[in-house]
């Protein structure tokens, strides 16, 4: 490795880290000296990405497919309202320049794919993983141990938070285990749902990221005992703190006893996602022009809104609400002699309840709405808040 | 009575509390305890044979139970059992 040096700027940028005796020069050319990729620059990336470009490692590669959206700054605070609609890299990459120039940044403006995340990933010294999704998850995962990268992993939903180190080679040259010894299979989908069907409180990816942060530093210097081997949780309305131990798992098929794999899979199927999304193919459709037409006919149907009623708050179409939950106790308000249509936020839900409507009842007159709300608010009635 | 602390995704199935105290000598008594309150969180914990999920994983204090001795860990009164399920927010 060849030497690290700092100009007299770097020396007083960093002179708060230089001046902990533990930490000192030397940690401060380890940060320098490391190539870190984080994956996702959303709620989590954020904040590890402002407190990794403060603290001065060399090189940040940010990777992300998604534009920023109004939605989104509730939570990611390293954009404001000008970016909105731009690649998030490019938003992330010129905030983050003008916080430290003494930084190198690279953009992959990209989704990660088993086809692209071992040449990727194979770059870096060490994977933050700040991604919403359990494919993702499980790719981030798997290519880490097919590369032997460590893995520093952070994950939110609602109120609650999880924070671990996989994927670790200590000192004596003994790694800790990976998220599959944690969760050997992702649940089915739609169990668990998303932060953009659950809803996250905004501060929440702020004290994640955060902690995901200090342990990237601390993975980096070999300072202090890193959580590899356990897995930290925090919950914000009962301020309650936890710390579990991890172990590794025999039947792991990446690194345990009788390892089955030896690259990266189909990790859509692997979580059991179908290209066409369940239940949209098989029930009848119609789009947000023929409801805004039938309305304008004033021809006879009914409007049913199966999503929760906090959602009917903050923007509606007039429906008669249903929950999804209470569909089947509520089934004699579902009409059977006019054309009814039921609508959700984005197509999903509203698929469901039909495809149960007609399986337990029978029922033969009920359309969904094609793209819900959403659609309704882009194409036809653009008053409408959409979230 | 052991304490059960119930994690986020499942508090719909149970009455949106995040705790509840479980009777039983084992962990696999007390979270059938749970199940039997609350009839619609027992597909999220069991699979069909009634073995306990592979997302899920359960601790008697900070100990994974899979090092202990699985759903047949025994329990005090003053036993607490967290559930823990996969969670993937991070982006959106």
């Amino acid at each position: 490795m060849t030497t690290v040096n700092f100009s007299k700027e770097e020396l007083e940028r960093y002179s708060r880290h230089l001046i902990i005796p533990e930490f000192n020069i030397e940690g401060q050319r380890k940060l320098k000296s490391t190539r870190v990729l984080v994956i996702g620059t959303g709620g989590l990336g954020a904040p590890l990405l402002q407190y990794l470009t403060a603290a001065g490692v060399g090189t940040i590669g940010l990777l992300d497919f998604d534009v920023v959206d109004v939605t989104n700054l509730q939570r990611q605070v390293l954009f404001s309202v000008s970016d909105v609609g731009k690649p998030k890299v490019e938003a992330a990459k010129e905030r983050l320049q003008a916080l430290n120039p003494h930084v190198e940044f690279e953009v992959h403006n990209t989704r990660l794919t088993s086809e692209n995340a071992l040449d990727i990933i194979r770059e870096y010294d060490l994977v933050a993983d700040g991604t919403d999704n359990f494919p993702t998850r499980y790719l981030v995962n798997d290519a880490c141990v097919l590369l032997g990268k460590p893995n520093v992993y952070a994950s939110i939903f609602r109120f609650e938070g999880q924070v671990s180190v996989f994927n670790y080679t200590d000192e004596s040259g003994n790694t800790g285990p990976n998220y599959r010894d944690l969760f050997p299979e992702p649940p089915p989908p739609g169990l668990v749902p998303s932060c953009a069907e659950g809803g996250v409180i905004g501060v929440l990816p702020g004290i994640i990221g955060s902690l995901q942060a200090s342990e990237v530093i601390k993975v980096i210097t070999g300072l202090g005992e890193t959580l590899s081997g356990r897995l930290f949780l925090f919950d914000a309305l009962s301020f309650e703190t936890r710390t579990f131990k991890v172990h590794k798992d025999d039947d792991n098929p990446l690194n345990g006893k009788n390892p089955t794999m030896t690259g990266l899979i189909d990790y859509q199927q692997f979580c059991g996602i179908t290209d066409q999304k369940e239940g949209e193919a098989d029930v009848k459709e119609i789009t947000v022009e023929e409801l805004y037409g039938l309305k304008q006919r004033h021809e006879d149907h009914q409007l049913i809104d199966v999503r929760e009623s906090y959602e009917y708050e903050i923007a509606n179409l007039g429906g008669e609400l249903i929950p999804l939950s209470t569909v089947v106790e509520e089934v004699a308000r579902v009409s059977s002699d006019k054309k009814v249509i039921v609508h959700c936020r984005s197509g999903k839900r509203s698929a469901d309840a039909i495809k149960l409507l007609e399986d337990k009842y029978g029922f033969t007159n009920l359309y969904n709405l094609k793209g819900g709300i959403l659609a309704y608010a882009d194409d036809v009635d653009h008053s409408l808040a959409k979230y | 009575m052991a304490k059960v602390i119930i994690p986020t995704p499942l508090r719909k199935f149970t009455e949106n509390q995040s705790s509840i105290e479980a009777s039983g000598n084992t962990v696999f008594e007390a979270i059938s305890d749970i199940a039997g309150k609350f009839p619609d969180v027992k597909q999220h914990l069991f699979d069909s044979d009634g073995k306990l999920r592979n997302f899920i994983r359960i601790y008697v204090g900070d100990e994974d139970i899979k090092a202990l001795n699985n759903e047949n860990t025994s329990i005090e009164n003053e036993s607490v059992l967290s559930i823990v399920p996969a969670i993937a927010g991070g982006v959106e």
